[in-house]
């Protein structure tokens, strides 16, 4: 008995030994994943951008992860692990694991924190997030241009305020072409089931839409679209592989600019506590290549691409609620506490907003 | 194409694949075995399904491999329920947790990758009827041998010697290995079937449903497959109508969602009154009607108890030894 | 050539003991050709699954905290499956309960006594218990199967938490994302020992009722009532024990257990309600309950060790990079293993070439009926 532990302690003593020779050559940047990297979607892209911080900076960074992590308790014990295990810098990418990345920094004060989408921040414990929103404005754009019935189904998961930001963006896009443009919301309480996403999506068609919009994470719908000769749009990662014909756009999230500007700042030393919400002008919200639509569209996309890019907010006003009170008066632009807060349509979206 | 009739497609596909696996499930509890690794074997299948057409470009090689994995897969429950008389229902909640880590296993290269969908079969002529056309002539492959698949496993079990052997053994074990029948053997052939129809039925999911892999793409479905076979009393045909119940009420919950109130302002005023109502349920209580039905009918099934006591396999879930 | 299983006259001491020995050597095994097979170092990929985790004493705290629930969960589930009850949805009666345990703390948010924390707990109890009554009364009633009704209403307990914490209970000041508001110190359970760990009373809890529960299995009457009632109900019935006050009884004792899991997990270690309050703690505890062999001693070990590997399983995936999906089979693989061990207790295992099939003169039939449980 007495043997083996001694075997073991000196076993432990050696691996300990090699990870620390090697934290010390390397900085360690670590990321902490809500769901499996083969969503193909949302944790998918995160780890596309650790993956790009490895090809550029791997001479001087090793990178580790953990996939799949709930949130609670086993968000807790996983910060605090990567942090035990030498980690400099650590990412977490769900919105559920801000409670646990605030303890455990408050606890590991030499450590830098990074939460992608919460809103609690310290010293060492930076928010980050993507205004997603200024993509679906210009969805909505070409979905009012390219529909011929002037409708759109949109499959959604959770209201959550970045859901329904979406919705609203892109309907005032679309309200920007055609102030009569109608869609249909389907909730679909899940993040990613392809089945149920591609039954939604039937169903929307089935009732008249002709082009699908998507705030879920598979590729389901799409497939639908192409398969029925119908529109969509992409989300997260660019579909056009699953769906060539279908695909007009796909709202990527690239992560890559972010991660390698903050392990670079992790490095030389100058890294700071920041809230960055990033978008389209940051190369974190990137169109993929505009397809399938006529030449007219494109060129309005590309422009309002590029009104988004020189600063322009899509939420600017006049912008009335769903009830038809006052959002934005003319001119004024929606300061983004109350855009990170949304629990409230704009006119014109005919949906009652599950509360 | 009209409406209702996109619906009622609609419909077809998201039931085949519970039809599918609960036939296969049928016949193993039938025989007298209880396997609860369904949902692990579909995802067993689906990840084979899609891998082997994605490598070969043939959705057929696909799906035919698929049921080969399903049961091979079945055969590890078989080892260990019959052979090694281990208790059923662990075992089968073991062959779900085997199935769910090795298919995401499997899988990691598959993620991202357009799969190969199967084909529709268009009879002609027939296919363009109105209303049924497309429903009963103008589906994927998988659709028509589901259909043969009711039919030939009630035709079995209810026609022929070896179908009366099978429900034999599932009855009362003790007597048929008196009447010098092979009851293991024949809860091994049951077993693999079932693993074969399970492993088609995940196939299906990622070949036709949804022709793409992801981990854990079935989503519950093998356990509502489970459901529907006590649902139907151990009936195929009644297999049938329970699994497109469940399809039906399933998208019936995403039509009422998709369909706006201002679509339906031409109703008089108390039925409008009422989908007002139906509207302004949590779209969580929508999304749990499935379930809530699944419980519901199984409470008016099993109520009669001499009813189903008829029905059941008397020896379902009991392990059996052959003393000698 | 075929296995043949010749029944032991009574249990075999040696393999009751040994048995579980025997399944975790063969799982290490496999594991091992496993990890090799995936390009990864088998002795280091044991070693961070079982071995780093204890280094540490922060860690052996998060390992009470992961074992906690299952342990809970796991020795009420022997009382159901020794009585031959299935529930296989503890996992929505671990949110019922903490829904119902989560009342005083968010809507009365200022009632902070002395008697808030027993009050939550006890409403977590009842709360799981109730919902475990669902199938139970379904069964007793109307006779309907208790597998699918439970699980079932797991699919429903995680819809309806869905909606209150996005829904009525959503926290006004938390920018409309769906969780409730953070409990108070006084709605907290604490931590055993704060200076060492985070780990809470949740794991006392555990350890007492699997205590209690051995006790009462092993020395009571009921415990004897559970054990006949599973192994032969008319036998049960004979000796007049009530079959569907026996169904009440599992299933109340394991809903009240995982309610009170529920309502531990979200007090003390999660601190509010959120849409996602446990990684499947309901079903994995029926791999813990069979691990431990039904015996609520024995489950404490099961459940520390499946706690292990839940740990291990991230250290070997941040050293070695080995997927998560490792770990869950590797979980069926040490269950299949188990089960199969186990059968050593009560038979003998022969192998037979085929040639002595046919050379045997009519087989004398006398099958044997073996019952579920272990017992």
């Amino acid at each position: 008995m007495k043997k083996t532990m001694i075997a073991l302690a000196a076993a432990a003593a050696m691996a300990s030994l090699t990870a620390g020779a090697q934290a010390q050559e390397k900085l360690k940047a670590c990321w902490v994943y809500v769901g499996p990297i083969g969503d193909f979607g949302y944790s998918y892209q995160h780890d596309q951008g650790r993956l790009q911080v490895e090809k550029e900076l791997g001479d001087k960074v090793e990178t580790s992860y953990l996939e799949n992590v709930p949130e609670g308790p086993d968000s807790d014990r996983a910060f605090e692990r990567l942090a035990r295990e030498g980690c400099k810098i650590i990412f977490g990418t769900s919105f559920g694991f801000m409670d646990s990345m605030v303890k455990v920094a408050a606890k590991f004060p030499d450590i830098k924190f990074e939460h992608a989408t919460g809103y609690k921040k310290s010293d060492n414990l930076a928010i980050y997030n993507a205004r997603f929103y200024e993509g679906r404005y210009i969805l909505g754009q070409i979905a009012a241009k390219e529909s011929k019935k002037g409708l759109a189904g949109y499959i959604v998961s959770f209201p959550i305020p970045e859901v329904v930001m979406g919705i609203n963006s892109f309907m005032l896009g679309a309200q920007s072409v055609n102030p009569d443009f109608k869609i249909k919301i389907v909730w679909v309480n899940s993040w990613f089931d392809p089945g149920k996403e591609a039954d939604a999506a039937k169903a929307l068609f089935d009732q008249g839409a002709d082009i699908i919009v998507q705030h879920t994470d598979s590729t389901a719908a799409l497939q639908v679209a192409e398969e029925r000769g119908l529109k969509g749009f992409g989300q997260s990662s660019d579909m056009a592989k699953f769906a060539p014909k279908a695909q007009m756009t796909a709202i990527v999230d690239d992560w890559a600019p972010y991660y390698l500007e903050r392990v670079k700042a992790a490095l030389d030393g100058s890294w700071k506590t920041s809230d960055t919400w990033g978008g389209i002008k940051d190369g974190e919200v990137v169109m993929s290549p505009y397809a399938n639509m006529s030449d007219e569209t494109k060129k309005m996309a590309e422009e309002t691409e590029a009104k988004i890019k020189g600063g322009w907010n899509p939420f600017t006003g006049p912008v009335m609620k769903q009830d038809g009170s006052e959002f934005l008066k003319d001119g004024q632009v929606a300061d983004d506490a109350t855009l990170l807060g949304m629990n409230f349509y704009v006119k014109g979206v005919d949906d009652k907003l599950p509360q | 194409m009209g409406m209702l009739e996109a619906i009622l497609l609609t419909i077809a596909t998201a039931s085949t694949p519970l039809l599918i696996a609960a036939l296969g499930e049928l016949v193993v509890e039938r025989s007298g075995v209880l396997n609860l690794g369904t949902e692990g074997m579909m995802l067993m299948g689906a990840v084979t399904g899609f891998g082997v057409a994605l490598s070969t470009g043939s959705p057929w090689l696909g799906a035919l491999a698929a049921i080969l994995v399903g049961a091979v897969f079945s055969l590890l429950f078989g080892i260990l329920a019959l052979s090694f008389v281990t208790n059923q229902v662990a075992t089968g909640l073991a062959l779900t947790l085997l199935g769910t880590g090795f298919s995401g296993m499997l899988g990691v290269g598959f993620v991202g990758q357009p799969g190969v969908r199967m084909t529709n079969i268009y009879i002609p002529g027939l296919s363009d009827l109105p209303l049924v056309g497309r429903l009963l002539f103008g589906q994927d492959p998988l659709f028509y041998l589901s259909i043969v698949l009711v039919i030939a496993v009630s035709w079995f079990l209810f026609r022929t010697r070896a179908g009366l052997t099978l429900r034999a053994v599932g009855d009362n074990h003790g007597s048929a290995h008196a009447l010098g029948i092979s009851v293991i053997g024949i809860r091994y052939l049951a077993v693999m079937f079932g693993g074969a129809c399970a492993g088609l039925a995940g196939a299906q999911l990622s070949l036709v449903y949804t022709p793409q892999w992801v981990e854990n793409m079935t989503a519950g479905r093998g356990w509502i497959a489970l459901a529907l076979v006590v649902f139907a009393s151990w009936r195929p045909w009644r297999v049938l109508a329970g699994a497109y119940l469940f399809g039906a009420i399933t998208i019936a919950q995403l039509h009422i969602q998709a369909i706006n109130l201002g679509d339906l302002s031409f109703l008089p005023g108390p039925l409008y009154a009422l989908a007002a109502g139906v509207k302004s349920l949590p779209s969580q209580f929508l999304s749990a009607l499935p379930y809530l039905a699944t419980v519901l009918v199984l409470v008016l099934i099993s109520r009669n108890k001499r009813l189903t006591m008829m029905n059941t396999p008397a020896s379902l879930g009991s392990a059996f030894v052959p003393d000698r | 050539m075929r296995i043949e299983l010749i029944k032991r006259p009574q249990r075999s001491a040696l393999f009751s003991v040994v048995s579980p020995f025997i399944a975790l050597g063969l799982t290490v095994v496999v594991g091992a050709i496993m990890f090799a097979l995936l390009g990864k170092n088998p002795v280091m990929a044991l070693y961070y699954y079982f071995i780093d985790p204890l280094l540490e004493v922060w860690s052996w705290h998060e390992l009470a905290i992961k074992a906690a629930p299952l342990i809970l969960i796991g020795v009420g589930l022997a009382i159901c499956f020794r009585s031959n009850n299935w529930n296989i949805g503890a996992e929505g009666q671990l949110i019922i309960g903490a829904i119902v345990g989560s009342i005083i703390p968010v809507m009365f948010p200022d009632f902070q006594t002395w008697l808030t924390l027993p009050l939550m707990l006890l409403m977590g109890i009842v709360g799981g218990a109730a919902y475990g009554a669902i199938p139970a009364f379904l069964k007793t009633r109307f006779n309907t199967n208790e597998i699918l009704t439970s699980l079932m209403l797991v699919y429903v307990a995680q819809l309806v938490l869905d909606w209150v914490v996005r829904g009525p209970w959503r926290d006004p000041k938390g920018f409309n994302f769906p969780q409730t508001i953070q409990f108070s110190p006084a709605a907290t359970l604490p931590e055993i020992m704060p200076m060492s760990g985070r780990a809470n009373w949740g794991f006392v809890f555990a350890i007492v009722a699997a205590l209690l529960l051995w006790f009462m299995l092993s020395r009571m009457l009921k415990g004897f009532e559970v054990r006949v009632l599973g192994q032969s109900p008319r036998a049960g019935r004979f000796a007049g024990f009530s079959s569907s006050r026996m169904v009440f009884f599992a299933f109340l004792i394991s809903g009240g257990l995982a309610g009170l899991a529920g309502i531990s997990e979200v007090s003390g270690a999660i601190g509010k309600l959120q849409p996602t309050i446990s990684p499947g703690y309901g079903f994995t505890a029926i791999i813990v309950a069979f691990l431990g062999r039904l015996n609520p001693l024995g489950i404490i070990f099961s459940g520390l060790l499946l706690a292990l590997t839940y740990l291990g399983g991230e250290a070997a995936q941040i050293s070695l990079g080995v997927s998560d999906k490792v770990v869950r089979a590797f979980q069926g693989i040490l269950l299949f293993f188990v089960l199969a061990a186990d059968t050593l207790i009560l038979y003998r295992i022969r192998l037979v070439r085929p040639v002595a099939k046919t050379m045997e003169t009519a087989p004398s039939p006398a099958p044997v009926e073996v019952t579920h449980g272990n017992a």
